[in-house]
């Protein structure tokens, strides 16, 4: 009688748990990838914690805080690694419905990633679509404030020579008027270079240039 | 008593400026295109032999007329002979279409280079749909670089009939742009003397970065052997050759007037056939640099594609086959793909149709000239680079430089010879004339900015120089040859400089090149006439792709006006002249 009742449980075991089952969920882990040397080797403690996570997330949901670890079934693990889950009510008679376990799963998809050491990518549940991050927008674009650092600048140079521009322009203007002006100045300054006073070439005739050297002085004694 | 024309400061600024204008961003995306399509290594060959025959001559003669007239190009030609005004009045026209379709290329550099400073860059991440489980349909179809050139950059419509409205983000940046350029030609060539040391200097710097940058990625050999080797079956070719003269042609910037308002500002015994020589191997060499740059790029981006198609592939087996994860590698995958295809041959015929076939070869044969190369196809490979800020920032400074010197160019083309005029000049100073040029030039180039603003930018970049630059060498050339004399010419340039004119130049410009520019005018007017409809490629967003399509017939008008406007200035200023002369002799009657 009990062989009997056991042979029913696993007939019925494997009733609920198969490829493409109502209620059933692929799940799919690429460990090579993620992990490179330190991978680890999928065995059945690994499923185990598959299994305690699972039920973990469904002991969240409301109504359902009884599930245990033995209500989590996996079947057909392949080498890929991938297998099949289902969750059993208490009852372990039906599985509980699909949209239960996927909302389940969304709201704790990054504990059961860390778990594993993966990612959303690495660690796939096929018909349950990962909710992507949203992309961080500043309040503020960054390159408008770029564009008007660089804006102000321009048009802060441009001004200074449209500026400086006009006021060369009103220099020169003013110019000829105070050209006589200047010509009586030049009489009265006398321009010095290089410490030597030079004199106008034909204002005072017969003057020497002392910027030149003597004659005596410049050719060396015998 | 007679303003004297400024100067250049020293000889080292103008031929500064002439490599400045002369090296623009065509000799970074428009000769490595050409080198790929035309047998890599074998393209030098004609590209050489156009320089040396068509590119040098044509060159020295402008820099010479310039030099030579002290004016700007519509003084120079009418000085050369009345009746030829007309010339130099069809250069501006052609200048001035020139810069106001040019300058938005800039305002798309300034965007680009101010979304460099973001992590991670906004066109390496594709943004998400509206509920957050999946990315965005159209930039799924294409990739995320294309995605951010047509719907971020331009938002570009269907078709060139959906003008949309102007989009206030590129505006900003155009207008920020001809402020830029302002700028630099505020002050003449006592500002545009110092600006062009930068704008000459600069991008050699950034492509020398890029060059070690470049050939220190992976797979960056694939791409610069295949540019180098050499098909030589391409040189029977008659595009090669005719894409070669034209690429030498347009790369020097001949024609527009440009040249001719640089050199008229240097001293009369300015040597500048040296300046000539210098300038054209400056620019050829620097379009080579620019060719292995971009291959190393290319080759890395190939590459880059490649492996993640072939690792697409791998997992797509992997899941379907439910593989060992790790077991199918690049190296076996050929072998595992025989061995599941004979052993469960039903699942393979499934799973089939959805493995691509990669292949190195193919991805190194997309071709890409224009705007495509310089804010696509680069940007993908920069997204994939260590510290891709800095390498984005680095390059579309780089674009800005060459596209920055190239406009001052352009605009020395416009503002010569409207500051020669003695009308205008005594009516406004510098400063205003050029303010109202490059003002008309903003509220114009605003068009650009729309939503189908790109199609009009492909029209005038196809269209609005070609044929017409073509046109008025050919005029100048037989000018100064049998018009003005070419003894004349001859004995002024060794009155002016102290030197003779060598053999060469003379045969070149009496007899080649002349030639040449014919059978180059004769070859596109009738591609022109073969083609029938002319078609443009417009952005599909529903496909994520390139569609060809017919231009409707008011762009065809714009097209032919385009092309009207500035060819008909010649025989129309011609007939003028004769027409007021003949007037002018029927008033005064002769004197007895």
């Amino acid at each position: 009688m009990l062989c009997l009742l056991f042979f029913l449980v696993t007939a019925i075991h494997a009733e609920l748990c198969q490829p493409d089952a109502e209620n059933a969920f692929k799940v799919r882990l690429s460990i090579r990838t993620a992990l490179g040397d330190k991978a680890y080797a999928w065995d059945t403690n690994e499923e185990y914690l598959f299994k305690a996570m699972v039920a973990f997330s469904m002991r969240k949901v409301p109504n359902r805080e009884t599930t245990e670890i033995s209500n989590v079934l996996l079947c057909n693990v392949t080498q890929r690694v991938s297998f099949w889950f289902v969750v059993t009510d208490p009852s372990k008679n039906h599985t509980l419905p699909a949209v239960e376990i996927q909302s389940a799963i969304r709201m704790n998809r990054n504990r059961i990633n860390n778990a594993f050491f993966l990612n959303d990518q690495t660690l796939e549940f096929l018909k349950i679509p990962s909710t992507l991050a949203p992309p961080t927008d500043p309040s503020m674009p960054i390159w408008i404030i770029i564009f008007s650092v660089i804006f102000c600048i321009v048009i802060v140079a441009v001004m200074l020579l449209i500026l400086s521009g006009i006021r060369q322009r009103r220099r020169k203007s003013k110019g000829p008027s105070e050209v006589d002006d200047t010509e009586d100045k030049c009489e009265n300054m006398i321009t010095i270079e290089n410490g030597i006073p030079c004199d106008p070439l034909d204002t005072k005739g017969g003057h020497i240039n002392d910027a030149f050297m003597t004659e005596d002085e410049r050719l060396t004694p015998l | 008593m007679e303003k004297s024309r400024p100067l250049w400061a020293n000889p080292l600024q103008f031929v500064f400026a002439c490599i400045s204008y002369a090296v623009g961003l065509g000799n970074v995306w428009r000769f490595p295109y050409l080198c790929q399509m035309y047998g890599g290594g074998s393209f030098l060959v004609p590209y050489f032999v156009m320089l040396i025959v068509e590119g040098m001559p044509l060159l020295y003669l402008e820099l010479a007329v310039g030099q030579r007239m002290r004016q700007g190009s519509v003084g120079a030609w009418k000085t050369i002979s009345p009746y030829l005004g007309g010339v130099g009045l069809a250069s501006v026209v052609v200048s001035f279409f020139l810069s106001m379709y040019y300058n938005i290329i800039n305002a798309w550099a300034f965007w680009y280079l101010f979304h460099s400073f973001q992590d991670p860059l906004p066109w390496s991440v594709c943004p998400l749909n509206d509920n957050h489980t999946g990315y965005d349909e159209e930039c799924e179809k294409a990739s995320s670089t294309q995605y951010f050139w047509y719907r971020k950059t331009l938002n570009i419509s269907p078709s060139i009939q959906d003008s949309g409205h102007v989009q206030w983000e590129p505006a900003l940046c155009l207008v920020l742009a001809w402020l830029v350029v302002y700028l630099c030609i505020l002050r003449g060539t006592q500002s545009t003397g110092k600006v062009v040391y930068f704008t000459a200097l600069l991008p050699y710097c950034v492509l020398m970065i890029y060059l070690v940058r470049g050939l220190t990625l992976h797979g960056a050999t694939n791409g610069i052997a295949y540019m180098f080797t050499p098909k030589l079956e391409q040189l029977a070719n008659p595009k090669a050759w005719i894409n070669a003269a034209t690429q030498i042609f347009f790369s020097l910037g001949l024609g527009f007037g440009s040249l001719i308002a640089f050199a008229s500002y240097n001293e009369p015994s300015n040597n500048c056939q040296k300046h000539a020589v210098i300038v054209s191997l400056i620019n050829t060499s620097t379009s080579i640099f620019a060719s292995i740059v971009t291959f190393s790029i290319y080759g890395f981006k190939a590459t880059f594609n490649y492996e993640s198609c072939l690792n697409k592939v791998i997992l797509l087996l992997t899941n379907s086959f439910d593989l060992e994860d790790g077991f199918l590698t690049a190296s076996n995958l050929e072998q595992v793909k025989g061995y599941l295809a004979s052993t469960f041959p039903g699942k393979y015929s499934e799973v089939l149709p959805q493995m691509r076939n990669c292949s190195l070869q193919s991805e190194l044969a997309t071709a890409v000239q224009g705007t495509g190369l310089s804010f696509i196809v680069y940007t993908e490979a920069i997204k994939n680079m260590e510290v891709s800020q800095l390498w984005s920032v680095l390059y579309f400074f780089m674009l800005l430089m060459l596209g920055i010197g190239s406009m001052l160019g352009n605009t020395a083309a416009i503002l010569t010879p409207l500051t020669d005029s003695k009308v205008i000049s005594s009516h406004l100073p510098k400063e205003a004339i050029s303010g109202l040029v490059c003002l008309v030039n903003c509220v114009i180039g605003l068009v650009f900015t729309m939503e189908s603003g790109n199609y009009w930018f492909d029209i005038f970049n196809d269209y609005a120089a070609t044929l017409s630059l073509l046109l008025i060498v050919l005029v100048e050339t037989i000018a100064v040859c049998y018009v003005y004399g070419l003894r004349r010419f001859e004995s002024d340039l060794e009155a002016m400089t102290g030197r003779g004119l060598n053999w060469y130049w003379k045969a070149m410009w009496a007899g080649m090149s002349p030639l040449l520019i014919v059978s180059l005018f004769v070859f596109y007017l009738s591609d022109y006439i073969l083609t029938g409809t002319l078609q443009y490629q417009a952005w599909d967003a529903f496909q994520g792709q390139l569609v060809t399509k017919d231009y409707p017939p008011y762009a065809l008008a714009v097209i032919g006006l385009l092309v009207a406007s500035s060819t008909m200035c010649i025989p129309l200023v011609a007939l003028g002249t004769f027409i007021t002369r003949c007037l002018k002799r029927g008033d005064t009657p002769p004197a007895a």
